[in-house]
């Protein structure tokens, strides 16, 4: 597995090229860590270029996920095949975890966020 | 019968992914069914590899894919003392999972929501967990 890590405008990208699994996974989550760590508002996965999830992987994401909404921060994942994501919808997490299609729909989502934000 | 004998580390868990993928492709099962059945072998082999035998690249972990009829029985073999009894494990739902921070679970939900049955066996340190999938579309 390899992480290309790169910040475009306000968004921090961290995109997952192969196998994300027991192995790996170790890797993404000091990413993640580090990404929150260092107080990135919008936190991006980008999917489309990872083959494969395991549990590890996975529990990098739900490990984080209250720590996330505690500091106000956009967790969103995009491009994600359509078996991996089966696999999140299968644990109900499609429910849980912001999903979308595309980084252009990602970046609506966050701009909306902020926008509902600002007017309550 | 097919076979794939490893050490217990987690940089071999890929080549258990391909070794069960690549029996499942002679059998012309799906890409979406080999991609489920590659996971919860892998999510077995992982909690193998990481609890049961601490990554010690000195024990062994063999994976046996036979078919019976319109049903595949994967069979994963391991010498440890541990005493983790997966069937009678009861999985948290995923909020609580969520909650605790504790992953160790998700994995077998997925085994669990994957799989059509388990099985486990032990006999005089020697353990086989059995996991059935029936694919009836698959070649013969």
């Amino acid at each position: 597995m390899e992480l290309l890590i790169n910040n475009e405008d306000r968004f921090h990208i961290i995109s997952i090229i192969g196998d994300l699994d027991a192995s790996s996974s170790v890797i993404f989550d000091s990413a993640l860590e580090e990404a929150i760590n260092s107080r990135q508002k919008n936190i991006f996965i980008d999917c489309s270029q990872l083959d494969y999830i395991s549990s590890p992987g996975i529990g990098a994401f739900t490990s984080r996920l209250e720590e996330c909404t505690q500091n106000n921060i956009h967790l969103v994942l995009y491009g994600m095949s359509e078996k991996i994501q089966t696999v999140f919808k299968i644990l109900g997490l499609d429910l849980l975890i912001v999903i979308k299609e595309s980084k252009e729909e990602a970046k609506n989502y966050v701009d909306d966020a902020q926008f509902t934000n600002t007017m309550h | 019968m097919h076979s794939l004998q490893i050490p217990c580390t987690k940089e071999n868990l890929q080549e258990i992914r391909c070794f069960v993928e690549n029996v499942l492709n002679r059998y012309q099962v799906s890409p979406e069914d080999i991609y489920f059945i590659k996971l919860a072998i892998d999510e077995i082999c992982a909690n193998l590899i990481i609890h049961s035998h601490h990554c010690n690249k000195n024990d062994l972990l063999e994976v046996k894919i036979r078919r019976e009829n319109n049903t595949f029985i994967f069979e994963i073999h391991d010498q440890s003392n541990d005493n983790f009894n997966l069937l009678e494990y009861k999985v948290p739902d995923i909020q609580q999972i969520i909650n605790d921070k504790k992953n160790g679970s998700i994995g077998l939900i997925l085994v669990k929501k994957i799989m059509d049955d388990i099985e486990l066996e032990r006999r005089e340190g020697h353990n086989i967990c059995r996991l059935y999938k029936s694919i009836p579309q698959a070649n013969r």
